[in-house]
Parts: structure tokens; C-alpha cells; sequence
């Protein structure tokens, strides 16, 4: 079928603002949008800059807003778009070059929740044992693949750059609900703090946004409970 | 990594965080979303279900508002309505004025205005005499 892609593309160097590109191609309603643009920037404009790795919708490099809707481009089929797509960068980080964004921010984000496992009690000689119960807890926040796409969804965080963001509290509650990790307390206070937890006024944006189905508004309610009843 | 002892109860939680109040904002919205729910609900079904709406007149009004609990429960519902919205507002004012002159400039008016309304909606149910606002009507009346 003949399809219809707009790109808002944007070279600092040479853009004073950004701009909408049009390219008409031939594609397969099979094809990924990444198929497109990889198309693109193959056999049509070498210029095009957009970032991918894996292709399958686990390393979280190729989030983008299609056709108003933050996706992996890796994950979403031609046909269940139609013959006009639009692409644009996710929103409200820098943009670099066309669809690649500055992640930078992001990730300073992410590591001001301490996303790591904390535990200073000796290590036991096997393994720190966990009930499949207990794992369950937080089965669904291990799932994050740190794409940004519920982060750049989320509308404070486009008006407020400073607010921690969806992925960043996923990210604490793996930890803070993991019954061997003992983190929890800075987590929470680090969480607690005028740009954190409280911004999120439970948009579902991110929820509707994640490609890896996790339910980030549910998981923020979940560590403001925590922060209200348990403390740890 | 040194730490504090993790706080298992609220009290200890209060203590050991750096508190803000948005905590407790948080928490008053939840428990006045849900009051308003019932004094919404019991508003309407005082002024529309129990007594028909079509018959309402300054009598009914003026009867309904000298009884004390009547005041007391309409205090209650503008006081919770009002600072559920406003601090809704507040929430939007936080996230939207970026600047920190004109965000507390917004803020103080904010809370200027709904200081005043909260005021003068308690004057009105409480110091508002009805039976000789009655009275002075029905004079005019021919």
C-alpha cells in the first residue's frame, strides 16, 4: 500500500526551528513503523536520525510520538496506523536531531530513586530466599525497559521538567515492595520531596502509554500508600 | 550505606521524612472527595427528593436554613467543596506557573479569594436572619 509518513525533523545546525518532512512510500500493512523509517534513512534520506538497537521492543531505544501516541516504533504494525503516519520526538526532553531527544534528564531522574538492589546484611550462603508471593508484588514493575515513553506522556512533566516522572517512581517501587531490599526509606524520602511522588495527578497517560502493559498509575498509588501507611 | 532505622508506622514515617505537606493534602483530598460524595448526594436528595423542587419557595428555604443542623451540614459542604477546589487550583497553579514571584502571587490570590468567599458563605448561613428577611418580603408584596 501506499503510505504517507510526516516526520518533524530538526538539525540545530542548520534548522532554525523544527520542520515537517513528507516522504510517500510503498510498504506492507505487516511492516513495523521502524521498517519505515529504517527504509527511510536507508534508500531515501541518509540524514534521518533516530534511535534503535534491538528491533523487538526490549532495549526501549526507539520510543517515539506515532501519530500522537508515545510507542516503540519496533512495536507497532503499518496496518493498525493507516496510510498517514505522523512521527514526532517524544516530548519534553531536548531534542538533538530529528527524533532523538536528549535522555540526560531522564536518567538523572532514574538515579535519584537509587534503582538498585540494597541489602547490608552479609549475603546468606545460598541465595537471599523470596516467596513467589512475595515476588509478585512487584512482578509487573520489573517489567520497565526505561523507554521514556510513559515519562514523555506524562503532561507535568511537560510543564515541569524538574518532576521526577512515571519511570523514575516504577523504578522505586521495584525496590521499595522487593521484600529483601532494605532501601526503601531513602527511596521514599527521596520520592516524598516537592518534585516527586506528589506531582503525579493521575493522568493514566503513562499507563496508556507503556509498551510493556505495566500499570504505572496504579504502581505511583501503591508507593504513595507506602509512603502514607508503611513508611518502608 | 549509612541509614536511619526504617520507620514502620505513620508517626514514625512523619519523623524520619523531610515532610511536606503534600502528604497531607493528598490525604485530605481522598477523605473529602469521598465526605462530599454523601453531603453532595444528601443536598440534592434534601432539595429535590425529600420535598418537591417545583415547590421550593423563600418559606421552605428560610425554614430548612434556621434549623441549626442544616448549618452545620451546609457549613460543612462548603468548607470541604471549597478547599477540595482549591487546592485542586493550587495543584494546577504548582505545576503550570514556573516562575516562583508569580506562582506565590497566584497562590496568595487564590487563597484571598476563597478566604473571602469561605467567610462570607458562613456569615450568610449563620448571622442571615431569614425570618425578617420574610417578613420585610412579604411587605412588598401586594
Amino acid at each position: 500500500m501506499q503510505i504517507n509518513v510526516k516526520i518533524k525533523r530538526y538539525n540545530p545546525e542548520a534548522d532554525a526551528r523544527p520542520y515537517w518532512a513528507e516522504y510517500k512510500l510503498e510498504a506492507r500493512g505487516s511492516d513495523r513503523v521502524l521498517d519505515v523509517i529504517n527504509h527511510l534513512k536507508w534508500e531515501v534520506d541518509g540524514t534521518l536520525a533516530f534511535r534503535r538497537s534491538c528491533a523487538h521492543g526490549i532495549c526501549g531505544s526507539d520510543a517515539m510520538l506515532i501519530n500522537g501516541v508515545n510507542r516503540l516504533a519496533c512495536k507497532v504494525l503499518v496496518k493498525d496506523l493507516g496510510e498517514r503516519i505522523t512521527i514526532e520526538p517524544i516530548r519534553g526532553l531536548p531534542v538533538l536531531k530529528d527524533l532523538i531527544v536528549d535522555m540526560e534528564p531522564f536518567f538523572d531522574s532514574y538515579k535519584a530513586v537509587l534503582p538498585f538492589f540494597i541489602n547490608d546484611d552479609p549475603p546468606p550462603p545460598g541465595e537471599r530466599y523470596q516467596s513467589a508471593e512475595d515476588r509478585a508484588v512487584f512482578d509487573e514493575t520489573t517489567k520497565c525497559i526505561l523507554c521514556a515513553a510513559c515519562t514523555t506522556s506524562c503532561p507535568v512533566f511537560w510543564t515541569n521538567g524538574r518532576y521526577l516522572g512515571p519511570a523514575a517512581i516504577v523504578n522505586a517501587h521495584r525496590f521499595i515492595f522487593d521484600s529483601r531490599d532494605q532501601g526503601a526509606a531513602e527511596r521514599l524520602g527521596v520520592l516524598n520531596q516537592a518534585n516527586g511522588l506528589w506531582r503525579c495527578r493521575t493522568a493514566y497517560n503513562c499507563t496508556e502509554a507503556c509498551p510493556r502493559d505495566i500499570p504505572i498509575t496504579r504502581a505511583i498509588e501503591e508507593v504513595k500508600r507506602a509512603l502514607l501507611w508503611r513508611g518502608a | 550505606m549509612a541509614r536511619a532505622a526504617a520507620p514502620r508506622t505513620f508517626s514514625d514515617a512523619k519523623a524520619t521524612y523531610q515532610t511536606n505537606s503534600e502528604l497531607a493534602w493528598w490525604v485530605f483530598m481522598r477523605v473529602s472527595g469521598f465526605l462530599l460524595v454523601f453531603l453532595t448526594f444528601g443536598h440534592l436528595w434534601a432539595n429535590n427528593m425529600a420535598f418537591n423542587a417545583g415547590e421550593i419557595d423563600f418559606d421552605y428555604v428560610a425554614s430548612r436554613l434556621a434549623q441549626p443542623s442544616v448549618k452545620v451540614y451546609d457549613s460543612f459542604l462548603l468548607l470541604f467543596a471549597l478547599l477540595h477546589g482549591v487546592n485542586g487550583l493550587r495543584y494546577s497553579i504548582e505545576d503550570y506557573i514556573q516562575r516562583p514571584q508569580r506562582r506565590v502571587a497566584a497562590k496568595v490570590a487564590l487563597f484571598t479569594v476563597a478566604g473571602i468567599v469561605f467567610v462570607l458563605g458562613v456569615m450568610a448561613l449563620w448571622t442571615f436572619s431569614f425570618t425578617e428577611m420574610g417578613d420585610a418580603v412579604r411587605a412588598l408584596e401586594p
